[in-house]
């Protein structure tokens, strides 16, 4: 092991081991989950390519047997508890996406949400065995986030009994769904239903788009790969365009709208339901972020106690970089960043599963805070994630670029979750409209519960926000309770002040909805204040269940420089809102950078806590062994570039290019 | 007819119509576009050239650049070098000068892709650091491509930190070379352009030891392949650094030296020679070694970085009135997504940005050539304030065109994912200038340092009743004038005042350097030295060169508007532009204003109240202003930001020739169809 990495690990303040076992939940958990990908790395049969040599065509073959190899695993080691699955996923999988991935992720969840007992009857088993591989169509070309919108059309023919599809436009063509390019011979497609000449909004319809047997795209149907993109490139993200093909009625899927066989219409008894998927999907992308940035951290960490650069004083030997303030400045707030999003993915999957067993019982009444939530702190988490994995990777200099760091990849597997699943805007507009209804429930007299209790506090009759003048108590900078309630006020001063322009607005501009897109900047800026404030309240939480003393101070020490780093980026929100004084800030800033040092000890246990295996990093900077530099060459050499000793383009016009000037 | 801007797309054979939704945007033009484009280009005559050179380039399916995103690294580098090959015939045919405007102009219409770009990196190094008779005996070699040169400079251990570097040449006087040398794998030459594969020759920085005594960075040329069969001389390793983000058509090498000798000859001597006999004669300061740095780091803003940011900009404001999406009113059509304030607040402000770099990096290019000559000439009294300007102004350029462009591709929505946008490929490259030429970080720092030691110098000689003002570089003179405490302004209307925001820019900036000095100085006082009093001081520091640079920008962009007076339309739809950069890096850092109480809770509402108003304003602009950077649809090579607003036409058609879709697809025969048969058997 590099000598470097060795006396970090054994100066550390705790034992990392009792912190993996907090994020994993409990000792068992931690203990499941090595075993599981002990299984799979043990496993003759798993193979380890390195994506980064291969073509698109490669990568998209390797991950296809990937998917393939690992229906047969799974069933010969017996796991199917869901958690497992995951487990099992992610370390067969490496850092492949999976083409066959929405077959699992979203085609067989509509089809139990949506689909009658006689439709799961008649393609749950052969979806789940991958005898049809489906995947889902909603976005089109011209129609993202906004599902109205969307422009294909399922037509009812009563006199044969089918539906008649076509994508109307361009614009209508099914675009981007994941696996739809090359891979699945069936899809769930999203279209405007029309029966008896009215149009009733969007419903869910089987199709079969590909030949079984030829695989060849069936006829009336246009399909095929949407093209290279910034990531994803073993994905066939596809497009579909459909004319005049017809399926039989029994492919609309009718548990609850249904289309009887002479085209009457038969309205759903509720749809809220239809609600959960995305809830779920939303609630696990928190997790995705938080698991993203951790490892973007431990490989920008991991290499900066291994780098050395430059000299703190002229003559001494290169200092660790680790060492400079200003690269400490970078990565530990990140770092900080990174356990706060382990403990907001933890809490959003636990309230989910506790949320979900109500709605079983037929109790919706936590349904809409926590659609609001979710969309929020997918947007919150995603936005930060995403600008920290970049400035992980710039903080590794130009070896960051290299794909050998393993950094770019992290990031452009990482960034499309700030647009799918919701657009981060649009996200936070939903929270924040949630947050207005809220805040006009307390005006009206009424309490609210859960996150956004803190708005019954609000005086009622005061006229101007900027007013919001003397609030009780002293912020204390080293308690994490008090740096809570500081994130609170902030939070209580923006939706005020967005709630008050948007009364402006609608005073002045009749329309309501005009003025709603006015204030949009307002709104968003309340929704992001409330969601720094959840992150921040759940971090300091979770301290308060930490046994281990020497766990207990370093995780303390974290959710301080959370909660300060904050705001000092946004020290503009509470100066101005006199949550604290000009000294404060002075004081927060001061703090700051004896956070950073108080950490710096602890960096790189912190980053072994989160207990990745090389090959899940795939990073050749973030080695447990940091061992980089000989493997760096080592790896270059496999570059494609260097397959010969003189390249072919020399022959072809570099020597040309001598002779003929 | 029309405006002259008007250029139909592509010649794509379907597309002969603009789309209504960005016609109806350029009815109304309140401005003369064509005039702001002989702006940008500085005169009319030289937007005739320039277009004069893209039609050639664009009527030559040679450099098409269509296939791009469809190739491997492989593949892109040998189009790189097919290009290059091409473009020096056409150049020769055309007698077009090496370093002329033909040439810049040709590169950016290429999208930069284009192969041995090190090669005149050499150049300019030669040029800065080479003795006449070096220049003489090498320029016509490189001109007539007798050799390929690049330029090497990092080590796989090493960076930024140039005195770090661990490669070595040691002068032997018995034979009268250098023997140059690397003596640990960290001291591995890695990452210099054209390098990896094409490269003949390369300027290595190198250790220089003579006499035994350890001189310090030189630069040497070296020859690393053979001219007869390209193959590595004795004592050479060389090879590509494998995949990378992006610049794939570059061939960025590694390079280990065993001992490989050269002649005395070829160390640059500009600045500094060894005699034959060893000794060893310093020309120059200690800066001068880093005069090429700065040369090439001012080029590359104008060259290659801002027009990233701004082509971005061209891409996403386009798309964004093409788009539609929800509706603002649920009975009214689809809007265009540019009519969302949110959408606006994305976009508006690094379109700001990129017309404040545009007129930034000129005024900094203007500086450096007025400098020049004379430091070539070995006066060196502009030489500390040209890099720190350069330095700063560098990082930042880089860092929020990188923002900039991020925040363009993910306002595209899930399209900006898909490279045929155009935008991961900017965003790619944007990024890598974050590091590449300096590390931002230490960049700002190296500002930082030339701040801090010119006040403490000037406040050392300040003696009571003299002000301090004689001695300050003119870029931070504002550092004695008189400041205010208190932000005049009473209402939103008075922000819009350049004078009254750059004098709020210089506050600040003022402020946060002299909190730095004094952050410094406590720490020094409670007994640090120097060095780790700088240490542990750097985070304010990095705040203070970042409030300086910005002031720097926000004042050269007010400069600019004000020669702007004969042309009143431009000159308003620009300080529109100027302001809305300058209010919103308020807003933005609104806590170092509010901190001293210089702006109060209500001047910083009223602030962002004008800044929202004027999103609107300029909403009315925003395709005229993308229109007036100018690119031609085969240089912003994207589905979405196409002149004529296509963009769900040809996006489908280019998606369609992906090899995805024209070439077989194993994978189904050698898995899905075994996969798809076994459960069938089963069933």
């Amino acid at each position: 092991m590099n000598q470097d990495l060795r006396r970090e690990r054994e100066a550390a303040s705790f034992n990392p081991e009792l912190l993996t076992h907090v994020l994993d939940g409990s000792p068992e958990s931690t203990r499941r989950r090595r075993e599981i990908e002990n299984l799979i790395l043990n496993d003759p049969d798993f193979q380890h390519e390195d994506l980064n040599f291969l073509t698109r065509s490669q990568r998209y073959e390797v991950a296809v047997r990937k998917s393939a190899t690992m229906v047969k695993k799974m069933r010969e080691f017996g796991i199917a508890d869901p958690e497992e699955i995951m487990w099992f996923k992610r370390m067969h999988l490496v850092n492949f996406v999976e083409p066959v991935g929405l077959n699992f992720s979203m085609f067989i969840p509509t089809l139990l949400n949506q689909g009658t007992t006689a439709q799961q009857e008649k393609w749950l088993l052969s979806s789940k065995g991958l005898q049809i591989i489906g995947t889902y169509a909603q976005t089109e070309m011209g129609h993202g986030t906004h599902l109205r919108g969307l422009e294909t059309t399922a037509t009812y023919d009563p006199e044969t009994q089918e539906f008649v599809l076509n994508s109307p436009t361009v614009t209508s063509i099914k675009w981007w769904p994941g696996g739809l390019g090359k891979t699945s011979n069936h899809a769930i497609v999203l279209a405007q239903l029309i029966t008896k000449g009215k149009c009733y909004g969007l419903h869910a319809f089987i199709v079969p788009i590909r030949e079984i047997g030829t695989h060849k795209p069936l006829p009336g149907i246009t399909v095929g790969d949407i093209g290279p993109k910034f990531g994803y490139d073993e994905m066939d993200n596809g497009y579909l365009k459909m004319d005049n093909y017809r399926i039989p009625r029994e492919n609309m899927l009718m548990k609850y709208a249904q289309v009887k066989p002479d085209g009457t219409y038969m309205k759903p008894v509720s749809n809220k339901l239809t609600y959960g998927t995305m809830v779920f999907v939303r609630s696990f992308l928190v997790g995705e972020a938080a698991r993203s940035l951790s490892k973007a951290c431990t490989i920008a960490i991991r290499y900066s106690a291994v780098r050395h650069q430059s000299e703190i004083k002229p003559g001494e030997p290169e200092p660790q970089i680790l060492d400079f303030q200003t690269q400490q400045y970078k990565l530990f707030p990140l770092l900080a960043t990174a356990y706060a999003f382990q403990f907001v993915g933890a809490y959003m999957k636990e309230t989910y599963h506790r949320i979900n067993e109500d709605i079983g019982q037929g109790d919706l009444s936590e349904l809409p805070e926590l659609h609001a939530l979710t969309a929020g702190l997918k947007a919150f988490t995603s936005w930060t994630t995403n600008a920290a994995i970049e400035a992980c990777r710039m903080a590794c200099g130009g070896h960051g670029y290299s794909h050998c760091s393993g950094l770019p990849n992290i990031y452009v597997t990482f960034t499309p979750t700030c647009t799918f699943e919701g657009e981060n805007t649009v996200m936070m507009l939903q929270t924040a409209r949630f947050l207005m209804k809220s805040y006009d429930q307390v005006h009206a007299g009424k309490l609210v519960c859960g996150m956004v209790s803190y708005l019954n506090g609000l005086p009622t009759q005061r006229i101007q926000p900027q007013q919001v003048a003397v609030w009780p108590a002293v912020v204390d900078i080293d308690s994490p309770d008090s740096l809570t309630e500081a994130y609170k006020l902030r939070a209580t001063r923006l939706v005020e002040i967005a709630a008050k322009n948007l009364q402006n607005e609608v005073i002045h501009r009749k329309s309501k909805e005009v003025a709603w897109n006015l204030t949009s900047v307002d709104l968003v800026r309340a929704s992001e204040a409330h969601c720094h404030y959840v992150a921040v309240k759940l971090f300091s939480e979770k301290l308060l269940k930490i046994e281990d003393k020497s766990v207990h101070a370093v995780l303390r020490n974290l959710c301080l420089l959370y909660c300060l780093y904050g705001i000092s980026q946004k020290a503009g929100d509470f100066l101005q809102g006199s949550i604290m004084t000009e000294s404060q800030i002075t004081q927060v800033n001061q703090r700051i950078k004896e956070l950073l040092i108080a950490i710096r000890p602890d960096a790189v246990a912190l980053v072994d806590a989160f207990d990745f295996q090389d090959v899940t990093l795939g990073s050749v900077l973030g080695r447990y062994d940091g061992n980089v530099y000989e493997n760096l060459f080592e790896w270059a050499k496999k570059s494609p570039l260097n397959k010969s000793e003189v390249h072919e383009s020399y022959f072809k016009y570099l020597k040309p290019l001598q002779s003929k000037l | 007819m029309g405006s002259p801007v008007h250029r139909v797309s592509l010649g794509d054979t379907w597309s002969r119509q603009v789309h209504p939704n960005i016609e109806s945007e350029r009815h109304i033009q309140s401005f003369n576009v064509e005039s702001l484009i002989n702006i940008l280009d500085g005169g009319a005559q030289n937007t005739a050239l320039r277009r004069k050179v893209e039609s050639i380039i664009h009527s030559d399916p040679e450099f098409s650049l269509k296939y791009n995103y469809f190739m491997t690294q492989n593949e892109r580098y040998v189009a790189a070098v097919q290009k290059k090959f091409h473009l020096q015939t056409i150049a020769k045919r055309l007698g077009w000068l090496e370093n002329s405007l033909e040439f810049h102009y040709a590169y950016r219409a290429l999208s930069g892709e284009v192969a041995l770009s090190l090669h005149h990196l050499f150049l300019k190094s030669l040029r800065t650091l080479g003795s006449e008779e070096q220049i003489a005996k090498w320029t016509p070699l490189c001109n007539e491509f007798q050799i390929i040169a690049s330029y090497a400079q990092t080590e796989l251990g090493h960076g930024t930190n140039l005195r770090g570097l661990e490669t070595e040449a040691t002068y032997d006087a018995a034979t009268q070379e250098f023997v140059v040398h690397s003596p640990t794998l960290t001291a591995t030459k890695w990452w210099p352009g054209d390098m990896g594969r094409s490269a003949t020759h390369t300027l290595v920085q190198a250790q220089l030891i003579c006499s035994g005594a350890r001189q310090g960075m030189h630069a040497f040329i070296v020859p690393i392949r053979s001219l007869q069969d390209h193959t590595p001389l004795p004592g050479v390793t060389v090879g590509d650094i494998g995949p990378k983000m992006d610049f794939d058509h570059t061939d960025n090498g590694f390079l280990q030296l065993d001992h490989v000798r050269v002649p005395r000859e070829n160390m640059l001597s500009r600045f500094a020679q060894v005699l034959p006999d060893g000794t060893y004669i310093k020309l120059g300061t200690s800066q001068t070694n880093y005069f090429s740095l700065v040369v090439v780091r001012v080029d590359l803003l104008l060259g290659e970085i801002i027009p990233l940011l701004q082509k971005a900009c061209v891409i996403a404001i386009r798309y964004s009135v093409i788009r539609r999406q929800s509706s603002i009113r649920p009975s009214d059509p689809e809007v265009k997504i540019l009519d969302y304030q949110t959408q606006q607040q994305k976009l508006f402000p690094p379109l700001a940005t990129a017309y404040a770099f545009h007129f930034l990096a000129s005024s900094l290019l203007e500086f450096l050539h007025s400098s020049y000559d004379a430091i070539l000439n070995k006066d060196f009294s502009h030489l500390p304030e040209l890099h720190a300007l350069s330095a700063g102004i560098k990082a930042m350029i880089s860092d929020l065109c990188l923002q900039g462009t991020e925040l363009c591709r993910q306002a595209c929505g899930g399209h900006g994912y898909s490279k045929l946008s155009g935008l991961p490929s900017l965003v790619s490259r944007v990024t890598a200038s974050c590091t590449y030429e300096g590390d931002n970080t230490v960049l700002y720092l190296q500002t930082a340092r030339f701040l801090v030691k010119n006040y403490l110098q000037a406040q050392a000689q300040a003696t009571p009743g003299s002000t301090l003002q004689k001695s300050l570089p003119q870029s931070i003179a504002y550092l004695t004038t008189t400041d205010l405490a208190r932000c005049p302004a009473q209402k939103a209307a008075d922000f819009l005042h350049p004078k009254l925001y750059t004098t709020a820019w210089a506050h600040v900036a003022t402020r946060l350097i002299k909190d730095s000095v004094h952050h410094l100085q406590t720490v020094m006082q409670s007994g640090a030295d120097w060095d780790e009093a700088w240490n542990q001081t750097t985070v304010i520091h990095l705040q203070a060169a970042k409030a300086h640079c910005f002031y720097i920008s926000v004042k050269s962009f007010t400069e600019t508007l004000e020669k702007l007076e004969n042309d009143l339309a431009v000159q308003q739809v620009l300080k529109r532009l100027c302001d809305l950069y300058a209010l919103h890096g308020i807003l933005t850092n609104a806590g170092d204003f509010l901190h001293d109480g210089f702006l109060s809770g209500a001047q910083v509402d009223a602030v962002r109240t004008a800044y929202l108003d004027l999103l609107r304003l300029i909403r009315k602009d925003a395709i005229l202003l993308t229109d007036a950077f100018d690119f031609t649809d085969q240089c912003l090579n994207s589905a979405l930001g196409c002149y004529d607003g296509n963009v769900y036409e040809r996006l489908f058609h280019w998606a369609q020739k992906s090899p995805t879709n024209t070439q077989r697809n194993p994978a189904y025969e050698k898995y899905l169809r075994p996969l798809l048969q076994s459960w069938r058997s089963k069933l």
